[in-house]
């Protein structure tokens, strides 16, 4: 439904994008994820068509939007970064000023509003300025602009930032309820926002696409991926410190030394492999004093820092 | 073109309406009314000249447009680059020209109700005297089109930054351009220093010019075309300048 073909932003001397090609289908829930700075945002704006692309193009629907640029904007809806609005105008009348510009007349124009607001739960805001609402709800205004015209693509740049977690979670299910019949894209930085809503995660750094797939396969990615911790008592921490290292499938083990006991975390040599049965064989079989074994839980930011390096803070730790 | 349309209709209404979302609105109007009238009664002398006409009342409008129609018209761009609707605004169905037109229509017509709601004025001639009312209609229309003029380049400026401030300032500067001209003085000075082709260029942009020609009561084509054409140039550049905007 939206395609991004070989996108280029310079800005000056700055390459900002520097060649994002993506195709979203309808049913699809892109995330795009990526440090401060690496070129969502102004992917984003190449996409609806408010940048100029220096190289690339976009397709929204069969429309181009070089050559068709009212056909493709008719077709999306958009949140900007930061949800900017008219601050002077109430809720009410920015959605009517929406859907003047869009065509909407008479009854159409007041159920579409109407369905907008319902949906993103703005009626008690209704006819306060904008500029008087809490953060919130400046950003709900935003969204319900971006789904008035009930668009096929849908793109917003950080929907959930600064909601409260409520809210955060009343605009996943609204992200979620509207997956099916639409292609949508959305950037955030929180990482389980991308497990919760998405069917495909994006990770772009210096403007470039570094890693594209599901959730579930980006995790696979991580280096703690089917990594088994393992917790020895100090009688035991030597010997089981010189097997552990040999071991055939382990490729590298970092030790944490507690009061009583070290903490070993094993790699994977191939992340594929469940490591973990083996572990557990051999435990058994040594009869150390086990005090802990389990397998490390993936976290998305870990896959995240250790894809992106354009931001310094890529920390290279070895954490439990 | 429904389109164009629909987006031109949307931002007409919007701009229209923010001018009286604040008091602003009603402030200006009233010190527009008050410094029209006190030019006209005080400086100008409006009794003592001793004419029922309103010529005294007219020619003051050049010198009061340059400083209120870049007030009006400042907010139209600069405002929108300053908050970021401006990507709102430019991820619309609509066409560039449907924004600017949409917005300078509304700066024109509030120009046009602070410039209608001087009518007293009008009928304050009536009462005292016998006036040329022929005249008076071709010098509001002069009027109003000249505002057009003033506010085509206040629009602009108001699109090359997103101060407001600066906005204005660069408004009134152009329009203090605009404005003189045509004069004695400037034109004296430019014979030194110009050849004649351009001397008499600069003579034929003045505002103060066409509206003069436009206040003897005859209107013009010359003048009609010169003010529509300025008001279609400035208004073009205003999309080159936002559309520039686009390309980063
Ligand atoms: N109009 C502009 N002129 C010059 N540089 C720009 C412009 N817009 C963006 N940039 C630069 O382009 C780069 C990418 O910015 P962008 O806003 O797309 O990042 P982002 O991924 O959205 O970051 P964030 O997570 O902080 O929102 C940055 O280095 C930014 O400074
Ligand atoms: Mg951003």
């Amino acid at each position: 439904m939206i395609e991004l073909n070989g996108l280029v932003k310079r800005f000056g001397s700055l390459t900002a994008v520097d060649g994002i090609s993506l195709h979203v289908e309808k049913g699809e829930v892109l995330g795009f994820l990526g440090p401060n700075g690496a070129g969502k945002s102004t992917t984003m704006k190449m996409a609806t068509g408010y940048l100029t692309p220096s190289e690339g193009s976009v397709r929204v629907c069969g429309h181009d939007m070089a050559s068709a640029p009212l056909e493709a904007r008719a077709a999306i809806g958009y949140l900007p970064e930061g949800a900017p609005a008219y601050g002077e105008m109430t809720p009410h009348q920015f959605l009517i000023f929406n859907a003047r510009a869009r065509g909407f007349r008479g009854d159409q124009r007041k159920s579409a509003v109407a369905t907008a607001v319902s949906r993103t739960q703005l009626t008690k805001v209704l006819d306060q300025p904008i500029q008087t609402l809490s953060k919130g709800f400046q950003r709900r205004v935003g969204l319900a602009a971006a789904i008035l015209h009930n668009p096929p693509v849908l793109i917003m740049d950080e929907p959930t930032d600064g909601l409260d977690p409520n809210q955060k979670f009343a605009v996943r299910r609204l992200i979620a309820s509207m997956a099916k019949e639409k292609a949508i894209i959305i950037s955030t930085h929180i990482l389980e926002e991308v497990d919760a809503v998405c069917t495909r995660a994006v990770i772009i750094d210096n403007g470039k696409v570094v890693a594209d797939g599901t959730p579930a396969q980006l995790m696979a990615r991580s280096r703690y991926h089917n990594a088994v911790i393992v917790e020895i008592g100090n009688a035991h921490a030597e010997d089981a410190a010189s097997v552990l290292r040999t071991l055939a499938g382990v490729d590298r083990v970092s030790e944490a030394r507690e009061a009583a006991s070290r903490r070993f975390t094993l790699f994977p040599t191939d992340a594929s492999e469940l490591l973990i049965e083996n572990i557990s064989t051999l435990v058994r079989e040594k009869q150390w004093d086990v005090r802990g074994l389990y397998a490390e839980e993936v976290r998305m930011d870990e896959v995240f820092r250790t894809l992106t390096t354009s931001d310094a803070t890529a920390a290279e730790g070895d954490q439990a | 073109m429904s389109g164009h349309l629909n987006g031109l209709r949307a931002v007409f209404l919007r701009e229209f309406h923010g001018y009286f979302a604040t008091p602003l609105a009603y402030v200006f109007i009233v010190i527009f009314l008050f410094t029209t009238g006190a030019f006209a009664f005080y400086i100008g002398n409006f009794f003592d000249a001793g004419r029922a006409d309103l010529a005294v009342f007219f020619s003051f409008h050049p010198w009061l447009y340059l400083f209120f129609m870049p007030a009006i018209a400042m907010r139209l761009w600069a405002e929108e680059q300053k908050t970021g609707t401006l990507e709102i605004l430019m991820t619309l169905p609509m066409g560039l020209m449907s924004a600017v037109l949409g917005k300078f229509l509304a700066a024109w017509l509030f120009a046009a109700i602070a410039l209608g709601l001087t009518f007293p004025i009008w009928i304050t001639v009536n009462v005292l005297g016998d006036p040329d009312n022929g005249v008076i209609v071709a010098s509001y229309i002069g009027s109003f089109l000249m505002a057009g003029g003033y506010l085509a380049i206040g629009a602009c400026l108001s699109a090359a930054t997103s101060n407001q401030v600066i906005a204005f300032v660069t408004g009134v500067f152009v329009a203090f351009i605009f404005t003189v001209s045509g004069s004695a003085l400037v034109l004296e000075f430019a014979a030194v220093v110009l050849p004649q082709t351009m001397v008499t260029t600069i003579a034929g942009m003045s505002f103060t010019t066409h509206f003069q020609a436009i206040m003897s009561g005859v209107i013009d084509l010359r003048d009609l075309v010169f003010f529509i054409t300025l008001i279609a140039a400035w208004l073009g550049l205003n999309a080159i300048l936002v559309d520039l905007k686009r390309v980063g």
